[in-house]
């Protein structure tokens, strides 16, 4: 029984969501009205709800759910960066579905299950955990993506998701069935063991195809094909989502079973993690130059800050996680923040999407070209912004690791990179106006706000940071 | 006569890449591509389930009936959304998918 309680204990943030979200389901077929009511509101409840049950609860790590399910100090950190990009997009989402037409309940129920799957993924101590978490935040997004059903943009983007999706989920499975077989066992714990040091065939293999899996999560390239597709038809508040959220959860996951279960074989793990490291900085950088449409050039600078991420994990150790955590941190706050400023892209009641129509718009909005000209700057990586120190964080740790030429890549095509960001900053500030934006609603500009002043002040308080991630980094060690 | 374990997974393997070789190859029908997933979800439980009754250990078996309720709930949403595109597009041919490029 006591281990019953225990288990309920350490996961009590995904209980409240997974409770949740059937009690709204509920709720909202009884309502019998299609639109939404108050289930957004009480959805951000349930989920800053999780926020602060994980900041108030027990501290201690725990196996629990016959080791399927690991509470660590790590998953703590990841699910309060999740559950944050999940409460943004939830706050944000309203004004614009009603706008939209598409404020429909399931709107934010979905939003919540895909959330307790990012949840139970950042805590998956096993095989088939992750498969399960996996699939419970994927099967939500697809649906997410084509949520604006009647848009055939986003019925495209919902089904190129779902089937690339459904490909990167076969290969996941395909590889977690080598290493079941050849390591026999489907915990993580129990693969490092099995391992001992040097790998099997098999167990390469393995690593290989779940690799992959969990690449396409990420969209690290070469795995990144439905990223610019799916960013650019869903509607906006997904693909802040998609951006923020869905990205935190893919490299938890990543990290952890890198690091619990193949840490011993570091030269086959290592140069798959440099590999798509390289790739997607590389293609991130020069794929986005030529875009007008500022969603997908988004979906081009994920790709590449993702590549920047795994940078850190190249390099591993203590030091390494905690230069990703770090960065993760920064890249959604910047996300979140980027994506609040395009939600407010809106003319004569149309979102508009393109990088021309934000010319001028310093003349016309200067609070919003202000912040996001922060943002562009700290996507960037000028100082003192906090993306700034994210990619300092992560070329540190990668030159104490000794990979000099990641880094040195890593570098150039940052500065690469810069080019299109200050080309957003340059259009906002000396191009000719464009027609005024409609007046902003009052939680995107918030948000923008918000993250716009912790991109702008965290210089001035990193060692609190710092010592989160690395605490957050110690307890996989 | 006994079917060896590295028969099974060469089964698997072959039948792995088909539906890979479906999903990438097919120009024509997205009905096809469904199949084709079906097609790697079942490879993966023949592999699970030859892994579980050469290792004489449940959890591949329960891994695989997993992945046979996952693969359910994952067919229903993806006839959802063609049934979503089709109404918009009027065609479910995989080469008429390009609205979006670059």
């Amino acid at each position: 029984m006591s281990s019953v309680s225990s288990a309920v204990a350490h996961s009590l943030p995904e209980a409240i969501l997974a409770a949740g979200a059937v009690g709204l389901l509920f709720f909202g077929a009884l309502r019998a009205k299609d639109s939404d009511g108050p289930v957004t509101e009480i959805a951000a409840g349930l989920v800053a709800l999780a926020i602060a049950v994980i900041f108030l609860g027990s501290k201690t790590d725990a196996v629990v759910f016959d080791g399927a399910f690991i509470d660590d100090g790590f998953g703590r950190f990841m699910k309060v960066l999740a559950l944050l990009g999940s409460l943004a997009t939830l706050i944000m989402s309203g004004n614009f579905l009603a706008r939209e037409k598409i404020d429909k309940f399931e709107f934010p129920i979905l939003i919540l299950l895909s959330t307790l799957g990012m949840l139970m993924l950042i805590s998956a101590a096993g095989l088939i955990a992750l498969y399960l978490g996996l699939e419970l935040m994927s099967l939500a997004l697809y649906a997410l993506a084509a949520f604006q059903r009647d848009d055939l943009r986003a019925s495209e983007a919902g089904l190129k998701y779902f089937v690339l999706g459904a490909l990167s989920s076969g290969m996941l499975l395909y590889g977690a069935s080598l290493l079941y077989g050849f390591a026999g066992t489907v915990s993580f714990a129990g693969i490092a063991a099995a391992i001992g040091g040097s790998a099997s065939r098999g167990v390469t293999f393995g690593l290989v195809f779940v690799m992959a899996g969990l690449g396409f999560k990420m969209s690290a390239v070469p795995f990144h094909m439905w990223t610019p597709d799916v960013y650019e038809g869903a509607p906006t508040p997904v693909t802040a989502f998609f951006a923020s959220a869905v990205k935190v959860a893919a490299i938890a996951i990543t990290i952890r079973l890198i690091l619990t279960a193949f840490e011993s074989i570091p030269v086959q793990w290592r140069q798959i993690i440099i590999f798509l490291s390289i790739l997607s900085m590389a293609l991130g950088s020069f794929a986005a130059i030529g875009q007008a449409n500022i969603k997908r050039l988004m979906a081009y600078s994920a790709i590449g800050h993702i590549g920047f991420a795994l940078v850190g994990l190249a390099a591993g150790g203590e030091a390494g996680v905690s230069s990703v955590l770090a960065y993760m941190a920064i890249y959604l706050v910047m996300t979140l923040g980027t994506f609040a400023g395009i939600l407010e892209m809106r003319v004569n009641g149309r979102s508009v999407e393109n990088i021309s129509d934000l010319s001028g718009l310093a003349q016309t909005d200067g609070a919003m070209a202000f912040f996001l000209a922060v943002m562009m700057f700290s996507l960037a990586g000028v100082p003192p912004l906090a993306g700034f120190f994210a990619k300092w964080y992560v070329f540190n740790a990668a030159i104490q690791a000794g990979l000099y030429a990641l880094a040195v890549i890593g570098v150039l095509s940052s500065a690469v990179g810069a080019f299109y960001y200050l080309r957003i900053v340059k259009v906002m500030y000396f191009d000719q106006p464009a027609p005024a934006f409609d007046k902003a609603a009052p939680a995107p500009r918030a948000v923008l706000a918000i993250t716009g002043l912790l991109t702008v002040f965290l210089f001035a308080y990193p060692g609190f940071f710092m010592e989160a991630t690395r605490a957050a980094a110690h307890s996989l060690f | 006569m006994a079917v060896s374990l590295a028969q099974f997974l060469i089964v698997a393997a072959i039948l792995f890449t088909l539906g890979t070789a479906g999903i990438i190859l097919n120009r024509k029908n997205i009905i096809v591509v469904l199949m084709s997933v079906e097609l790697i979800l079942l490879s993966i439980n023949i592999n699970l389930v030859a892994f579980s009754a050469y290792l004489g250990d449940l959890t591949g078996q329960i891994f695989a009936l997993f992945i046979l309720t996952v693969a359910a709930a994952e067919a229903a949403i993806g006839l959802a959304l063609l049934v979503a595109y089709y109404r918009n597009r009027g065609s479910i041919a995989v080469e008429d998918i390009n609205l979006m490029k670059g």
